[in-house]
């Protein structure tokens, strides 16, 4: 994949591959082409040249930075427009998990941001995505919301196989999350290391988030 | 409450006015009342009247949705913008009595030509209003709608037009009151009914309290459209907003 801007070059030429049910999460300074890179990946750049191979009629699931909803929609038509075949029953658990319950009928303005973000999440993952893409679902929230949307995010992700695409700059989230860790240069970017972690997601305590941890921060002083 | 007392306030300065003024210039409120239920009792009011709702219906129906579409084109397509704006702006800037004659002259003193010359003088308000609108889109929305491969009548229906709702009942508004102040100009030039046509009658006669009552009765039937009509759909466009405390 590449895209070569008119100005300047935003990505040098990179490659990754992902299998279903596998998060792999890119990490990078910020300002490095992330979000230029998840652009091309969704079919939104018109400038871009170049190839990208996407399953046809892959189904995508997008958690964008700002939630990006529907201002004059109630929480529930915003999920059901973007997945109009979405079940009560799925929807129901859904909310359940990700603690909307109560927000149903609300409007977004009346939301905070990580309820809002609950929302964004709810429906990137109402349509049941072949390929979810969240691009940093839990910056600019405090730690403790942010500890408890991770967790959720997590009981989402283990609950139906998916091909995940995470963006983020905290290396705390990533080894939380993540499968497999993608680190990005800086501009234009490219992949610098590429860590699979073999500790299921579920088996990760303290201490092996801490080995994990430990592990990476070796690689990354050996790339040095 | 306070419309009521406001109204009353109206009806006394009036009152008092035409005491000092004399009934010929300014007559008082009893004797234009008068007027009005004798002109109602023979029907004449509500034929006139409702030969000019007719015509502002269909000119504003008309030049509403021409306009809101041309609008929209202009907004997102950049060489209809450019193709369109010089266009745009000889017709807001040429004199209403100009389109009217003109139409009168070319198309004859016909029911089309009224209704064509008053839709002309509207469209272009609702044309720059709706351009605006467009442009304000937000794109994230749009590239939100795309994303998760929303239909092209879905994304329109419930992320493009909630955006141009308020331009529309803005464009709607204006537009209304545009249309209220051609529509007797054009009746009063080459209409054989209507309330503008009455008006040019009174005008000949120096009928003031016929031109009062007529006049009166029009600008009553404007406000309960107002208020029952343009109103409830500003309110129900902008319900989602977080309302001002």
């Amino acid at each position: 994949m590449s895209a070569a801007g008119g100005m300047h070059e935003v990505l040098a030429p990179l490659k990754f591959t992902l299998c279903s049910g596998e998060v792999g999460v890119l990490i990078g300074p910020s300002g490095c082409g992330k979000s230029t890179m998840l652009r091309i990946i969704l079919g939104l750049d018109g400038d871009f040249r170049g190839h990208i191979a996407r399953p046809p009629q892959a189904r995508i699931g997008m958690v964008f930075q700002e939630p990006r909803l529907l201002p004059w929609r109630s929480v529930e038509q915003n999920v059901r427009l973007a997945a109009p075949d979405v079940t009560g029953a799925k929807l129901s658990e859904l909310f359940r998990i990700l603690e909307l319950d109560a927000h149903r009928s609300h409007f977004p303005g009346e939301l905070s941001l990580g309820l809002a973000r609950r929302v964004a999440l709810a429906r990137a993952f109402a349509v049941e995505p072949d390929l979810l893409v969240l691009d940093e679902p839990l910056a600019s929230l405090d730690d403790a919301l942010a500890g408890r949307l991770r967790d959720e995010i997590a009981t989402l992700v283990a609950s139906r196989p998916v091909m995940t695409l995470l963006v983020t700059h905290s290396l705390d989230d990533a080894i939380r999350l993540g499968d497999r860790l993608l680190f990005l240069s800086p501009r234009p970017a490219r992949i610098v290391q590429d860590v699979p972690i073999a500790i299921p997601r579920a088996m990760r305590g303290e201490a092996e988030l801490a080995s994990i941890r430990a592990e990476v921060a070796a690689l990354q002083l050996e790339s040095k | 409450m306070l419309r009521l007392l406001s109204f009353a306030l109206f009806l006394v300065t009036w009152w008092i006015a035409a005491l000092f003024v004399g009934g010929a210039k300014l007559p008082s409120p009893p004797a234009v009342l008068e007027v009005m239920i004798a002109e109602a009792s023979s029907g004449a009011l509500f034929l006139h009247l409702g030969a000019t709702l007719a015509r502002v219906t269909l000119a504003f129906v008309l030049a509403m949705s021409l306009g809101s579409a041309i609008g929209y084109l202009m907004g997102r397509v950049g060489l209809a913008d450019r193709l369109g704006d010089p266009w745009l702006i000889l017709l807001l800037n040429l004199p209403a009595l100009v389109v009217i004659v003109l139409a009168y002259i070319w198309a004859g003193l016909t029911e089309t030509a009224a209704i064509a010359a008053i839709a002309i003088n509207k469209l272009p308000t609702a044309v720059v209003t709706l351009r605006e609108g467009t442009r304000a889109l937000d794109r994230s929305l749009d590239e939100m709608a795309s994303v998760f491969a929303m239909p092209r009548w879905r994304a329109f229906r419930h992320v493009v037009l909630p955006q141009l709702a308020p331009y529309i009942a803005a464009a709607a508004r204006s537009g209304l009151s545009l249309v209220w102040k051609i529509v007797l100009v054009a009746e009063l030039l080459g209409r054989p009914n209507g309330v503008g046509f009455e008006i040019g009658v009174a005008f000949q006669l120096f009928d003031t309290p016929r031109l009062l009552a007529y006049s009166l009765t029009f600008a009553a039937v404007v406000l309960v459209i107002e208020t029952l009509l343009v109103q409830p759909f500003e309110s129900r466009t902008t319900r989602w907003r977080p309302r001002a405390a």
